[in-house]
């Protein structure tokens, strides 16, 4: 079992600085998911972590041991690639038992690796053929058994789904996360797909722009995210943000929105904000499934429930659920409903957001402004 | 109402003509677009081919006739001493210059493929030879073999009076000044061929090999030359080709000489078929430097064609 820190890591292409400032660590069994939009240098960590990217500044420690200059091949560590890189002109047993034969392992210790591998993946049948006569699915496979026969103290995986299809992807993300509850190795999971973060992961490190925006638990990240970039990535389709201004309604903290003529709307909060911005301005952020057609009745279910009223401007219905665009003030804002209550084409519909999941952000730095204690 | 839905098959039934006409159109101009090329090739090749195959079974001397006299020119073809070194010195050639061309060029690829400096000059560097025709390459070489400028004249002007180097004026070396020479000339085009293959192999195939622990030799010999097999065997099939027709670098290298030493079936042909008036023998020594290259390209085919159908029917 094994642990992975991070601290104080850079990485620098010339003058260009890639990543800058990297804390990071993983516990024994942990699943870290690196997630990110292209760019931000969350494969450039992990190639840095198994050691095919060399450090420019800071620490990466295996088990507390230093591996900075440690060969990939020396870290005890194993990697699943986004091409799954199979190695195209052997079968599918010599891609498992390769990295075994480089080791120089005996046979019969080799023979019962692969037979306990292959069992749990499911791919006995699949072992003599070579990678072009396997499917996308299938060579997902033989990768992961690849990484799993070696038995490694860490996981490394770079979009191992995104070169399958969509339907295929959601099983073998489900086959990933069953994989992991069994075997329970420590893993670093690189993706862009903020649903595989949130489905698989036990810690979600959100990167952007060279650094970690977040190290937290996914339902953290998800509710409380720390800046209006990670509130803006995770989540689909992506979190509503309304400018509007800190007030106080019968004593109780409220936040002004502006609505269409001049018009403006006071929203009661549900708790107190730990500070108010210099000029009182804020960015009020809202999930799409936050937002729902008025009743009484709901108000009774959900007392943060605030109310206003906007016009429907876009309806999608999708089936489960019907997305639909609606208007406050300048904004457009995108709202989940129930397909029963759903907004109807051009009805000024009457909108209520339930404020106890609503976010606040300072518009200077676009941080999280959290709850004051209570 | 009968009329009018006459009328209206009317039109519909020029759109279908018309149509017609487009799908004739579209049918045929591929066909007529390759059959220049297809009727000349045809001509050039199989036409020629079998003339040629004609002729060598007739009494034609210095013009050609069409009496059959059976596979007599070949018994006086093989006969001939001239010959028999010719066809030795074609193989002797052909291996050694294949061989050597592959694990040169091989060689210079891997060392290139190590991001060394000024990567784009060293290939241009050795890809320039392939540039130059076999008559220049062979002219220049023949200069810095030969004692007046060369090699010798060279070492000598730096003080060792009593150096020697002529290999082409020596009947057992100069064999091996043509296979030199040869491969100075076609391991750039080797290496040029077996970089791009080398650059084409996925980078995380390496990365995953590092990972699995293995050194950069047993990477390049298990994971990556493999992976680069068929373009060692389409270079092998071109220089084979080559060196069968191994013509112009002879005759201004060596001029086949000294003596006969250096011979090859190409200026054996032409020297029977233009300067001694002996067609029949001529086109019989062609048609067996075409066997050479059946012996060769045949099984490369087959294989070819072996290969895809394995593949295709794997997938099915």
């Amino acid at each position: 079992m094994a642990t992975l820190s991070v601290s104080r890591l850079y990485k620098r292409f010339g003058s260009v600085e890639v990543l800058k400032g990297i804390e990071l660590e993983a516990g024994t069994g942990e699943f870290i998911a690196l997630v990110g939009p292209s760019g931000c240098g969350k494969s450039t960590l992990l190639a840095m972590i198994a050691g095919l990217e060399t450090v420019s500044e800071g620490e990466i420690r295996i088990d507390g041991t230093l591996v900075n200059s440690v060969a990939p091949k020396d870290r005890d560590i194993a990697m699943v690639f986004q091409s799954y890189a199979l190695y195209p002109t052997m079968t599918a047993r010599q891609n498992i038992t390769f990295g075994m034969e480089s080791r120089r392992v005996p046979k019969a210790e080799m023979d019962a690796a692969v037979k306990r591998v292959s069992a749990l993946l499911q791919i006995e049948p699949l072992l003599n053929r070579k990678p072009g006569q396997l499917s996308g699915g299938q060579r997902q496979r033989v990768a992961m058994g690849r990484a799993l026969v070696r038995d490694p103290k860490l996981f490394l995986f770079d979009e191992p789904l995104s070169n399958l299809d969509a339907k295929l992807r959601v099983d073998m993300r489900t086959e990933i996360k069953k994989l992991h509850q069994r075997v329970g190795k420590t893993t670093i999971y690189v993706t862009h797909d903020q649903i595989e973060a949130m489905t698989l992961a036990s810690r979600i490190a959100v990167m952007h722009q060279g650094s970690i925006q977040q190290f937290d638990e996914p339902q953290v990240v998800y509710d409380r995210p720390a800046n209006m970039f990670v509130a803006g990535f995770m989540g689909s389709p992506s979190m509503n943000f309304i400018p509007g201004e800190l007030t106080k309604t019968d004593g109780a903290p409220a936040v002004t929105i502006a609505l269409e003529g001049g018009e403006t709307a006071t929203l009661s909060l549900a708790q107190m904000p730990a500070f108010r911005p210099a000029d009182g301005k804020v960015v009020l952020g809202v999930r799409p499934e936050h937002l729902f057609r008025f009743t009484e009745n709901l108000k009774a279910q959900k007392p943060a429930l605030a109310k206003l009223a906007a016009p429907v401007e876009v309806v999608e219905p999708t089936g489960a659920e019907t997305h639909a665009v609606l208007k406050i003030g300048e904004r457009e804002i995108l709202g989940r409903f129930d397909p029963d209550h759903a907004p109807r084409l051009g009805e000024l519909m009457p909108l209520g957001i339930d404020m106890s999941h609503a976010c606040l952000f300072d518009p200077s730095t676009q941080s999280f402004i959290p709850q004051a204690a209570a | 109402m009968r009329a009018a839905a006459t009328n209206a098959l009317v039109p519909g039934d020029a759109v279908r003509k018309r149509s017609r006409g487009r799908d004739l159109i579209a049918s045929w101009t591929p066909r007529l677009v390759i059959a220049p090329s297809a009727i000349a090739s045809f001509i050039y090749v199989f036409a020629f081919t079998l003339w040629t195959l004609y002729l060598s079974l007739s009494n034609s001397t210095l013009l050609p006739t069409y009496q059959l006299v059976g596979l007599k020119p070949y018994f006086e073809l093989w006969s001939n001493r001239r010959w028999e070194i010719a066809y030795g010195n074609l193989f002797f050639f052909s291996a050694f210059y294949v061989v050597l061309t592959l694990a040169i060029g091989l060689g210079l690829a891997i060392a290139i493929d190590q991001r060394v400096k000024g990567e784009a000059l060293w290939r241009t560097i050795f890809l320039y030879p392939l540039a130059v025709s076999f008559v220049v390459t062979g002219s220049v070489w023949n200069w810095l073999y030969g004692p007046d400028a060369g090699i010798e004249f060279f070492v000598r002007s730096l003080g060792w009076e009593n150096f020697t180097f002529r290999p082409t004026t020596n009947k057992d070396l100069a064999i091996y000044t043509i296979v030199a020479t040869g491969i100075w000339q076609a391991s750039g085009f080797a290496m040029a061929l077996f970089l791009a293959g080398l650059r084409s192999v996925d980078p995380d195939l390496i990365k995953a090999a590092q990972i699995d622990g293995a050194g950069p030799a047993r990477i390049y010999r298990k994971v990556i030359l493999p992976s680069i097999a068929p373009i060692f065997l389409a270079v092998a099939v071109v220089l084979l080709q080559f060196a069968i027709k191994t013509f112009d670098l002879v005759v201004a290298l060596t001029h086949g000489g000294p003596g006969i030493a250096t011979t090859f079936p190409a200026n054996y042909v032409y020297d029977l078929m233009f300067q001694r008036g002996q067609i029949a023998i001529g086109a019989a020594a062609a048609i067996m430097m075409l066997l050479a290259l059946a012996v060769v390209l045949l099984p490369y085919a087959l294989w070819t064609v072996w290969r895809s159908r394995r593949t295709a029917g794997a997938h099915g």
